[in-house]
């Protein structure tokens, strides 16, 4: 049959298409994906005649996954709708966490602001303008509480942004739970927990490259014995991408990194199967929609035969690539920005196709400022008319077998394998990201992608074509400056009346854990429920294992 | 002859978004200019000082935080205190348009918002920028 196939497409070539060709050439001499893969005018079976259906794409739920980690996918559950949110004060932000589930949420995802994640409390000079900003300020329990008033944890699942800070803000969070009634083993949700992609893209390190590894894998152990349904790590692609890289560079350096952290569990002395099955993903999802989906779906392949191969792990559930994709920021425009919300519809839908575990659609308003509730509300809709109208979450993997996806699959595969044995030559993530290899190689597409924006070989629509006279937008969200002293004086009453001396004695005890070779979690939890802030917390483990410089 | 601009590119605050920030670094030193990047999570003394040691003619300063209005003015701020009013200052980032005019009164001469191409920037460091030879000075 594919000799038939073969002579066919050769005839038409020839005959019908050149036809065409001779009197009107194509818009671009070739065309070629964000990550430089060279597109076929037109993709047929002989483009998977050599492919193995039930090796490469097998079944879902089933190893190697490459059709969608459950057996039933979206017909069983739609995806998690975890809109990521947080701003200024725990008060204001527990009042839009209320709002988002009334909406019909389905998880909770913090956003905490810069000093929180990097380990200042709002009182911190450094904290100076940033207090609220980005996210929520959390300086002890207390604002924990406030956080997740009247949200029952054990009914909800929270993701929670936090990498540095993330075993403190577990432990509160874990308080928390525990002043409502809840064990720590029923909770569910995510902590970020990936370091790794902080020194390569955002930025929010505190500690050492080895120092940090540390904790994380204390964190494993830790949710391992006591919080066994949390994620607790979320391998994350989206930053690096965000800030610049390709499609393939983000399966391939985010591999990279899982690699590293099982490789370093291992080394603490942990079982693959006790700990893998808790590792979680997360993408970004850009505009070019069949390669955005096709790279989904070769990541799940990729990651499923590196942990059963190279890792030996036994259980299918350790091999899962289970994964949150978050759309583009970097795609939105300040330029006409109701157009964001169509943007972000396509990547939304490219996630869904690609079969994501939960999704973030971001708001049309987010080149200007945190998203208003009303862009909220749209961005939310946008994954519901997706679930509820467009039938895509009827059928499994529904773009499965097409010849462009399939092969798109195949190839992204391919060239992330290729970076990741260069990585591994290197000595493997930690030492990529040390020499600034990884830093290297995303600044130079992020260059490249800015200058075919100018050059215009690529068009944003309002950006560089199509745009129109237009004053800057309306309604912004905007941080109350206030805010800053607000929590300074809250953080001032928590030290007044709390007990001095506890926080002293706990202090003392998470020192002396974090010296010698003691899981630093159980520590941290005794200072946090001490009412020890953030900074105060952070600042010993600053002073026992030193802080990062950026070369 | 004159010799190249001297450009500082700095982070202040505590953001980690430096896509902006280096692309523009990178972009200036195509166009022939000279530039130093601080890298992220500066003070504004830092940025400052930086600015002086460097003997730089101009600091772009980028933040996507939020943090501007308390941030960019102190740059400002300490580079007059230290009588280097002549370094001029400019800025870029996530920044409301209301926040535009008291940023520049403050001394901020020009802000770049999303959609800025580096063209414009290399262009308004151009007109802005008036270098000398030191032997004609």
């Amino acid at each position: 049959m594919s000799k038939n196939i073969h002579d066919e497409l050769a005839h038409w070539e020839k005959t019908t298409l050149q036809k065409t060709l001779s009197k009107s050439p194509e818009r671009e001499p070739s065309f070629k994906t964000t990550s430089h893969i060279e597109l076929k005018r037109l993709y047929t079976p002989l483009d998977l005649a050599e492919s193995d259906y039930c090796g490469e794409l097998g079944f879902p739920g089933e190893f190697p996954f490459a059709r969608g980690v459950q057996p039933t996918m979206y017909r069983g559950r739609f995806w998690t709708m975890r809109q990521y949110a947080g701003f200024a004060t725990a008060e204001e932000t527990n009042k839009r966490y209320k709002f988002l589930l009334e909406q019909g949420q389905t998880g909770l995802s913090v956003a905490f602001d810069l000093p929180t994640q990097i380990g200042y409390d709002s009182n911190h000079p450094l904290a100076d303008g940033e207090v609220g900003k980005v996210g929520v300020a959390i300086d002890s329990l207390k604002d924990m509480e406030i956080l997740f008033d009247g949200i029952p944890l054990d009914k909800v699942s929270t993701s929670m942004t936090i990498n540095s800070t993330a075993a403190i803000l577990l432990a509160m969070y874990i308080a928390v739970a525990e002043k409502q009634g809840v064990k720590s083993e029923i909770l569910q949700g995510t902590i970020q927990n990936d370091i790794l992609k902080e020194y390569a893209a955002r930025g929010t390190y505190i500690f050492p490259p080895l120092e940090s590894m540390r904790i994380v894998t204390d964190l494993f152990a830790f949710c391992k014995e006591h919080v066994q349904r949390w994620n607790t790590i979320s391998i994350s692609g989206y930053h690096m991408r965000e800030a610049g890289c390709t499609a393939v560079q983000e399966v391939a350096f985010t591999i990279a990194d899982g690699i590293a952290y099982v490789e370093a569990a291992i080394r603490a002395g942990l079982d693959v199967d006790s700990f893998a099955s808790r590792l979680a993903f997360f993408f970004c999802c850009h505009n070019t929609f069949i390669e955005e989906v096709a790279k989904f779906r070769a990541a799940r392949r990729l990651w499923s035969k590196i942990m059963k191969e190279r890792f030996k792990a036994k259980k299918d559930d350790s091999c899962m690539l289970r994964f949150h994709t978050q759309t583009a920021g970097c795609s939105l425009t300040a330029q006409q920005p109701d157009n964001n919300v169509v943007r972000v519809a396509f990547q939304a839908l490219a996630a869904v196709l690609g079969g994501t575990q939960s999704l973030h659609t971001n708001s049309r308003d987010e080149a200007y400022a945190l998203p208003t509730e009303d862009s909220v509300r749209i961005a939310l809709r946008t994954q519901q008319i997706i679930a509820y109208e467009t039938g895509v979450a009827d059928m499994i993997d529904p773009l499965g077998g097409s010849y462009a996806v399939e092969t798109l699959t195949n190839e992204i595969e391919k060239k992330a394998i290729d970076y990741i044995e260069k990585i591994e030559a290197m000595g493997g993530a930690i030492k990529a990201i040390e020499s600034g290899y990884i830093q290297g190689e995303i600044g130079e597409s992020a260059y490249q992608y800015q200058k075919e924006i100018e050059r215009k070989k690529r068009i944003v629509v309002g950006l560089n074509q199509f745009q129109i006279e237009e004053g800057p937008l309306k309604e912004t969200l905007r941080i109350q400056p206030e805010v800053e002293q607000y929590q300074k004086e809250k953080l001032a009453k928590v030290k007044k009346e709390r007990d001095n001396q506890r926080v002293k004695e706990t202090l003392a005890a998470l020192k002396k854990a974090a010296q010698g070779s003691e899981n630093i979690v159980p520590p941290i939890l005794g200072a946090v429920k001490a009412y020890a802030t953030l900074g105060e917390i952070s600042d010993i483990l600053r002073e026992v294992f030193g802080e990062y410089r950026e070369r | 002859m004159s010799r190249k601009i001297r450009v500082l590119i700095a982070k202040p605050g505590l953001d980690g978004h430096d896509r902006g920030a280096k692309v523009i670094a990178r972009a200036l030193r195509d166009a022939g200019m000279e530039v130093i990047y601080t890298g992220i999570r500066q003070t504004p003394e830092q940025i400052a000082n930086a600015a002086i040691q460097e003997s730089v003619d101009i600091v772009g300063i980028s933040s996507l935080s939020g943090a501007h209005n308390s941030l960019f003015p102190k740059v400002v701020h300490i580079l007059k205190e230290k009588k280097a009013d002549d370094i001029l200052v400019f800025g870029g980032g996530i920044i409301p348009v209301d926040d535009i005019p008291s940023l520049k009164q403050a001394g901020i001469r020009e802000i770049f918002l999303p959609g800025a191409s580096t063209e414009d920037i290399i262009k308004y460091i151009k007109e802005n920028v008036k270098v000398q030879s030191p032997n004609f000075k």
